[in-house]
């Protein structure tokens, strides 16, 4: 077994994949560019749809990967292509020479602040999905003032589905994700109103309409139809959130304690320049481009070069280990046949 | 003093005058009054519907906005015949609801 194998990300794509790796045999070296394993989902508090705990998830795969090479703090800086094999240069001086690379390089979260309407940054009491999960994990953050929270409003598709934001494409968790941190928010805080204001609710997994009818029947979440155009701040540093209630066909105001922008999934900056060190196609949606889109999502047009999770598009993590697993018995089989 | 025109009020709802104290009692009442996601089957099925403005999920909609009267006035016309609670996919007892509805907004029915 002495085929490098070098999995580019460490999150819970590129764990799973070096993991079932391991229980094949193999020692994977895994490059991490931050100084933790987890990707996302270690910043993330629980997970839909039964509220696991993310730390669970990703305890347990870092358990799992403890065999591997796994360099943190470290990024590429630059990849040869050799003959039949590719020479990658990283950041800490290390070069590998390997005929396998499998990127789980995932998506970065939209940057909210680029949608200046919602007042990102710009207004006191507006905050992201990524900051709530911050707080459940915390409970630290000045915006949430546990006597002041008697109204508060999620916006669904923060840079997702919007043209402008360069993004066309859905995000696909942030729907659910929206109903659980609401659901989260209603436990904690039980006599405030919450709002959701959405263009579709998109419920596609395993018990997400469940989820949602909970969220609705039991929790008294409000769902409204309708964008949020435009948010501005009152004299007390409240958010007054505007959208036209489209079931209705009339504008709807309302006056909200805390605005969370459910900030979409885009592929991220550092997928795209790994992706070009190793010359693989863009896709039309800005994510990497697969081989096929539906026969072979995890195989990249070159040689040796295989994809799992999100850096192919937005997953749930259930579809991002899945992919990880069958990326890891694609290298196998890539392995065998090069024997 | 007649200017040759005049302003209509306001269509907008404001969320913040909106008082929940009713439709907090019909929550507990009807749990299920929640669960509508306005897919519109009732209103299509309905009998009174294409002659009078009755519409179930316009109700629902309207209780939740603060427009009881405009809620209450359109529910005059339902017949009880509960063909909406027929076609309900989320399951609701539309027809159960709408007695709730009538005890609990017996102020703005009058």
């Amino acid at each position: 077994m002495k085929e490098n194998i070098v999995i580019i990300g460490g999150g819970i794509a590129g764990m799973e994949t070096a993991a079932q790796l391991l229980d094949l045999g193999y020692k994977p070296i895994i490059i991490e560019k931050s100084d933790h394993l987890g990707g996302h989902v270690a910043d993330w508090n629980r997970l839909f749809p039964d509220m696991s705990p993310a730390a669970d998830v990703v305890r347990s795969l870092a358990s799992r990967v403890s065999g591997a090479n796994i360099f943190l703090n470290t990024e590429i800086s630059f990849i040869n292509k050799l003959k039949d094999s590719y020479n990658i240069m990283l950041s800490n001086g290390i070069s590998i020479v390997t005929r396998i690379i499998v990127m789980a390089t995932g998506f970065a979260l939209f940057d909210a602040s680029k949608k200046e309407e919602y007042g990102y940054g710009v207004y006191d009491q507006v905050m992201t999905n990524k900051d709530l999960e911050h707080w459940f994990n915390t409970g630290e953050d000045p915006r949430i003032n546990d006597s002041a929270m008697n109204a508060v409003g999620f916006v669904h598709c923060v840079g997702s589905r919007d043209e402008k934001a360069r993004n066309t494409q859905c995000s696909k968790v942030c729907c659910i994700t929206a109903v659980k941190q609401a659901i989260e928010l209603k436990q904690k805080f039980p006599d405030a109103m919450i709002y959701c204001f959405y263009m579709d609710l998109r419920m596609f997994g395993k018990k997400y309409e469940d989820f949602y009818i909970g969220a609705q029947r039991d929790y008294g979440i409000r769902f409204i139809r309708g964008r949020v155009s435009e948010v501005s701040e009152n004299i007390d540093g409240r958010v007054i959130v505007k959208a036209e209630d489209t079931l209705s066909g009339k504008p709807v105001k309302a006056t909200l304690d805390l605005l969370v922008l459910m900030s979409g999934m885009v592929c991220s900056q550092d997928s795209t320049k790994v992706a070009n060190m190793a010359r693989l196609p863009i896709d039309t949606d800005g994510f990497l481009k697969s081989r096929d889109n539906v026969m072979d999502i995890i195989e990249s047009p070159k040689e040796g070069v295989f994809y799992a999770g999100a850096c192919t598009g937005p997953k749930t993590v259930p579809e991002t280990l899945a992919e990880a697993r069958a990326a890891a018995l694609k290298v196998h089989l890539f392995i065998k046949g090069l024997e | 003093m007649d200017f040759g025109f005049k302003l209509s009020p306001s269509s907008a709802i404001n969320l913040d005058n909106v008082n929940p104290d009713k439709f907090e009692e019909l929550h507990r009442a009807e749990p299920d009054v929640y669960k509508c996601m306005a897919c519109g089957s009732c209103t299509s099925t309905c009998p009174a519907g294409r002659y009078s403005g009755m519409s179930i999920r316009k109700v629902i909609l309207a209780l939740q906005r603060g427009k009881e009267k405009e809620a209450v006035a359109m529910m005059k016309n339902c017949m009880l015949c509960g063909k909406c609670s027929m076609v309900c996919p989320r399951g609701i007892n539309t027809r159960h609801l709408i007695l709730s509805i009538c005890r609990i907004y017996e102020e703005e029915r009058k």
